[in-house]
């Protein structure tokens, strides 16, 4: 590309060969960009198949056999199996998708289309608890639950969802039922539709897109914590995934890397199968999180 | 930013059966937010306020010591003063280098049009995996000493290279490589933002001449302002609050020798290791003046360094 904006005007032929020299020069970029990208994650799941001794000095990312005894092993080399950590987990990251999906559609449904003294006030504060860090109230969160008795049970990590805790998806939520045109609502309430019945019967079935990507990244956030379950789940029994991942770390040292890695390709397949079959709205949400400011 | 609109709807609450009852109506939605705003935010940022003037077990109730906890924190804690070296550290490097890769690969695939949906979800997987404990146990081997980085150096150049996670000089290092890994979504922000930029402002420069790289220096970069400050913004309220890496990584320690100590992490054994709540809330609070000066220093700057469109929005 360089060479035509160099010259002057450059033959047609020239300036073709140019641009298929452009074209094959990206690609090669993006090709080894994805190379280097990827290798790290191809070359665990293949890891995970590896008999132990050959997964030290072993690069390659075929692997010599499919083999499923580092899966087999690792399920149960913990005192719990991870049929338990895999059920928490899944568990927790339902409850929290139900809890974000109904609390924050009521919330952002108020702040779109109800009207109310102290509304942009409110909404003011809304968005502020977007900025603050998790750890300013993490401690006598702590404490709060601590007092509840609710340590080493998922009340903590499900209860503030059902809460509106997550102000994102409620500012997601609500740039999204501003599009929704004022008219239905309108037409609606002449026919003596109640709010309520607005919210459940227009706003919410026109929202499906906006409810799927909150959904979805409710479920990839709440599988990947680390933080939450570490601090409120003490009991090994109670452990998500993540954590069980932590202590196969503590209690095998270093010693079954196999099983371990056979364990963390089974942590993030259900993140990466998720991935795959709503590709479009995940990678649509992020662009939307950044652009609609 | 809250378009005053739906006055309208008042009128109708006449006809609902009590004037009243249409009053308490929006609050009834707004229910669940309050109750958890109340309870789960604005209690516990007072509360931690109060407790970070505090000396506080959990086993005792806490007792008042004034700026005790802020005083030992600026005059006699030399891990505080660590942990904020390597948080600096990290985000001196991993800030900008992800940002740079990410318009990098964001302008390349702005162009080429053939298969880009398929390489942007490519480059997506690692920001989805990233933060995850499973990608942390996997960096952890990575950079072991006999590791798989060190393995290929051996391979490709005849180099030993040193153990990366147990060399106080590198340890942070390999967490600022994650990050970097993980450029995927500021790339997708770009990328709409690139979408965005009139393309006949690109083929009037071409017309005159104006070559890549002046294109991109006096139309990209001036338009996409707006979305590079946004990025930057958001990946460096990210990057004060990473945790999981460091902290699988060092095994929970900060290690070696304090040398992946994040604030977050720093913070988390304060708490839950040796129970010193008040200075954990006082941490917490430290933490928050600094996103907070960060955040509104950088929009009160923005205006000079930033150049928003005056119609768009």
């Amino acid at each position: 590309m360089k060479t035509m904006a160099a010259d002057a005007p450059p033959t047609a032929a020239m300036s073709r060969l140019a641009e298929l020299l452009g074209v094959v020069v990206r690609h090669a970029l993006l090709i080894g960009a994805s190379a280097i990208m990827l290798y790290p994650l191809l070359w665990m799941l293949a890891s995970a198949f590896k008999p132990e001794n050959q997964i030290f000095g072993d690069l390659s990312i075929l692997p010599t056999s499919f083999d499923f005894k580092n899966f087999r092993d690792g399920w149960t080399a913990l005192q719990t199996s991870f049929s338990v950590f895999y059920w928490n987990s899944f568990v927790i990251a339902l409850l929290v998708v139900i809890g974000n999906l109904m609390s924050c559609s009521l919330t952002a449904y108020a702040f779109a289309r109800l009207e109310f003294p102290g509304r942009n006030i409110l909404f003011a504060v809304m968005l502020g608890t977007l900025m603050l860090p998790y750890h300013v109230t993490l401690i006598p969160q702590y404490v709060l639950f601590l007092k509840l008795g609710w340590i080493d049970t998922i009340l903590p990590l499900v209860v503030p969802k059902f809460l509106a805790a997550d102000a994102f998806f409620i500012f997601l939520m609500v740039q999204f039922f501003r599009g929704i045109p004022r008219e239905l609502d309108e037409a609606a309430q002449m026919d003596g539709c109640s709010p309520w019945r607005i919210y459940v019967k227009i706003i919410m079935p026109l929202s499906m897109p906006v409810l799927a990507t909150a959904g979805i990244f409710s479920f990839l956030w709440t599988w990947n914590d680390f933080l939450g379950p570490l601090v409120y789940l003490n009991d090994s029994a109670s452990y998500t995934v993540p954590l069980a991942l932590r202590s196969f770390i503590d209690a095998t040292g270093t010693s079954a890397w196999g099983q371990l890695f056979a364990m963390s390709t089974l942590a993030i397949l259900p993140i990466f199968l998720v991935f795959l079959c709503f590709q479009r709205l995940i990678i649509e949400g992020v662009a939307m999180s950044g652009m609609k400011r | 930013m809250t378009i005053a609109a739906g006055t309208q709807a008042t009128g109708a609450t006449g006809r609902s059966p009590g004037r009243d009852w249409g009053r308490l109506m929006p609050f009834l939605f707004l229910a669940p937010w309050l109750v958890g705003f109340v309870v789960f935010t604005l209690g516990p940022v007072l509360a931690s306020l109060y407790l970070s003037f505090t000396k506080f077990d959990l086993l005792r109730p806490p007792t008042w010591i004034g700026t005790d906890n802020y005083v030992r924190m600026f005059t006699a804690d030399y891990r505080f003063v660590q942990a904020l070296k390597v948080t600096f550290t990290y985000l001196l490097f991993e800030v900008p280098l992800k940002l740079a890769f990410a318009l990098l690969v964001a302008v390349i695939l702005d162009k080429a049009v053939r298969g880009s949906g398929f390489y942007r979800a490519l480059f997506y997987v690692p920001s989805l995996l990233g933060g995850s404990v499973a990608i942390a146990v996997l960096w952890r081997q990575l950079f072991d000493g006999n590791g798989t980085v060190n393995r290929v150096l051996l391979w490709l150049f005849g180099i030993q290279g040193p153990s990366w996670i147990s060399n106080p000089d590198t340890a942070v290092y390999t967490l600022v490589l994650l990050a970097i890994w993980q450029f995927g979504s500021p790339m997708i922000i770009f990328l709409a933002g690139l979408r965005q930029i009139p393309q006949d402002l690109y083929e009037a420069a071409s017309m005159d001449g104006a070559s890549k790289w002046r294109q991109f220096r006096r139309i990209t970069l001036p338009l996409l302002a707006p979305v590079i400050f946004f990025n930057m913004v958001l990946q460096v309220i990210e990057g004060f609050k990473a945790f999981t890496p460091a902290f699988i990584i060092s095994g929970g320690t900060g290690g070696p020798v304090d040398s992946t100590l994040f604030y977050t992490l720093y913070l988390y054994q304060e708490a839950f290791a040796y129970f010193r709540m008040g200075y954990a809330a006082a941490l917490a609070w430290v933490l928050l003046i600094i996103i907070a000066s960060f955040t509104s220093m950088s929009f009160l700057t923005s205006k000079y360094w930033v150049h928003y469109e005056d119609d768009g929005r």
